[in-house]
């Protein structure tokens, strides 16, 4: 054994130890990830309750959820989050980021007041915010608007205003890792620009308009997928705001990510699941190809 | 020079007060939910309808509570377990992983490393699925191996890892190899302590990754005696309904550990977070 290692090339050594160091991680990759991406696409194409074999059905389960009104109402919901949350998240997240940039007292430390979100368990930082839209006595949001002489808002238990209810924490959770991620794009501009500018005697407005976004395309393309993809798996919130996890009022609130959830582990419909799942990993797939197309077309 | 910041005599100008104010109000009103959920945990059951942020007769009763009915306890045991075993295996394989990737040519490389990027684009909510079937079928289900299976090595960690190791130069690798060491010491004496600033990056991630994943655990497991923090968290919550300053309790205990870790190792978590995100 050692005369016929000793008598191998450098390279063929090299390849040698390459795939011992490499199997466990790429067998790993493969049966946990590769092979898994696979077999959800089959599932798809059966019925299946995880007690009797599979039945393969074809195309029936991607034909139901084109009939199914709660799958259309799920994935509007799944939109909603990302169209509405988007944006906002963006412009806010932009504006903290470039007022941010001009403070230079306590500057870390407030950085890290709107980071803390970020970091924090979802799950409880959900149940807070459940507490926070309580009708009066207990909801804080309740007791502002009464003492201000408002009338009591329902949040959560209203079809019309639970979706934005669930997006605020969702907001507010993501904003430090856009401000943070904002800030080093800002500080990544050379001072020369903004100097150039100066001399020219160039207002503040043209500056942020014709020098600053400009400059930030990449880092604005960046945030817009990350937060975008986001937004099209949120779970965590939704289950834990909602009464029971069902992502009501009447799943006014319930996401793609929550009707899977349902299909397959409290229903046990995995091949209908399934399908949902596909379809969910091919609008996640569009949003990341447009991200790899755009940083090449830069 | 920046928009606004036109050095030291500057600072005092109206213009920078105000934005100074609201940036820091704005920072302010970001963490009152912790604000309150902490005050609250520290209200008897009595005062949960009085809303002053500075508790009147501050207790730890609801702590007490707490943790004297032991499963708290019990999902802290649980997820500092399962979190500290998946980290150690990340920073393990997915270095060893990216060092291969990044320093040996061999026939196969490319393709690999393709594979390997690729599944980043596939989100846990597609993997859910057969992974539940595998836990059932191996009898993983509700066990701690269940719930860390799937994050024993990340794509994201092996693609970072191969970055970093750019920067350590070849000769020292070809210097160990003179110097008859065996390949994986050379990896694991030489090429390793160059990249800790990644390590600890990625560590953290992994650490705080795993201490709040909840989709998984919440699938696979069943029996409380093995939940997650967040999971055990969900749960209690439901169970406690309208016990306000319970469930705070229970938010704050999830909460903390996290908070501290953050206001420990601040400047490598935003350092890692503009690494990851710039080189996305």
């Amino acid at each position: 054994m050692r005369d016929w290692y000793g008598s191998r090339s450098v390279g063929q050594k090299q390849a040698l130890w390459a795939w011992i160091f490499l199997a466990l991680p790429l067998f790993f990759f493969i049966a946990i990830r590769l092979a898994p991406t696979g077999y959800t696409g089959y599932v798809s194409l059966t019925e299946w309750n995880l007690l009797r074999p599979k039945r393969f059905v074809g195309f029936d389960n991607y034909a139901r959820l084109w009939r199914d009104p709660v799958f259309w109402q799920v994935l509007g919901n799944t939109f909603k989050y990302l169209l509405i949350g988007t944006p906002i998240s963006l412009l806010l997240s932009f504006l903290v980021a470039y007022y941010l940039d001009q403070v230079r007292f306590l500057q870390g430390l407030i950085r890290a007041l709107y980071f803390i979100p970020f970091l924090t368990t979802a799950a409880a930082m959900a149940w807070v915010w459940r507490w926070f839209y309580q009708p009066v006595p207990i909801g804080i949001f309740n007791l502002i608007l009464v003492d201000l002489g408002f009338a009591q808002q329902p949040f959560l238990r209203s079809t019309s205003q639970a979706l934005g209810a669930v997006l605020a924490p969702a907001i507010w959770a993501g904003l430090g890792f856009q401000v943070v991620v904002f800030l080093a794009g800002l500080r990544a501009i050379p001072d020369t620009y903004y100097e150039a500018a100066r001399i020219d005697g160039v207002g503040r407005w043209t500056i942020l308009r014709e020098i600053t976004l400009p400059l930030l395309r990449p880092t604005i393309l960046f945030l817009v997928v990350v937060s975008s993809i986001g937004f099209l798996r949120i779970f965590d919130k939704v289950y834990n705001m909602t009464v029971d996890g069902k992502g009501g009022p009447l799943n006014s609130t319930r996401p793609l990510v929550l009707n899977i959830y349902e299909l397959a582990f409290v229903d046990y419909r995995m091949g209908y699941a399934a399908a949902q799942t596909m379809v969910l990993f091919a609008i996640l797939l569009f949003v990341t190809l447009i991200q790899l197309r755009a940083m090449r077309a830069r | 020079m920046r928009p606004g910041a036109q050095g030291f005599r500057a600072v005092w100008d109206p213009r920078s007060v105000a934005i100074w104010t609201c940036v820091a109000l704005g920072g302010i009103v970001m963490i009152m939910p912790f604000a309150f959920m902490i005050s609250t945990s520290l209200k008897g059951s009595d005062a949960i309808y009085e809303l002053g942020l500075i508790p009147r007769a501050p207790t730890l009763e609801n702590y007490a509570l707490l943790f004297s009915e032991g499963r708290f306890l019990r999902w802290f045991a649980n997820s500092l377990a399962i979190s500290t075993a998946s980290t150690a295996s990340v920073l393990f394989f997915d270095s060893l992983a990216g060092y291969v990737l990044c320093k040996y040519r061999f026939r196969g490389r490319e393709i690999v490393f393709v594979a390997i990027l690729s599944t980043l684009m596939i989100p846990t909510e597609m993997l859910v699925i057969p992974w539940y079937v595998m836990s059932k079928t191996m009898g993983w289900l509700d066990t701690y191996w269940g719930i860390a299976f799937p994050g024993l090595i990340t794509g994201f960690g092996v693609f970072l890892m191969k970055q970093f190791f750019e920067s350590v130069p070849d000769a020292l690798i070809d210097a160990g190899r003179i110097d008859g060491l065996s390949e994986f010491r050379i990896f694991w004496e030489i090429a390793l302590p160059l990249v800790t600033p990644a390590l600890s990056a990625l560590a953290i991630f992994t650490f705080l990754g795993s201490w709040t994943a909840f989709l998984w655990p919440l699938i696979v497991t069943n029996s409380a005696a093995n939940f997650t923090v967040p999971v055990g968290l969900a749960a209690f919550a439901g169970e406690f309904a309208t016990e306000w300053n319970m469930i705070m309790t229970g938010a704050a205990v999830a909460t903390l550990p996290v908070l501290a870790v953050f206001v420990l190792l601040q400047k490598y978590i935003i350092r890692g977070v503009i690494l990851s995100g710039v080189k996305g």
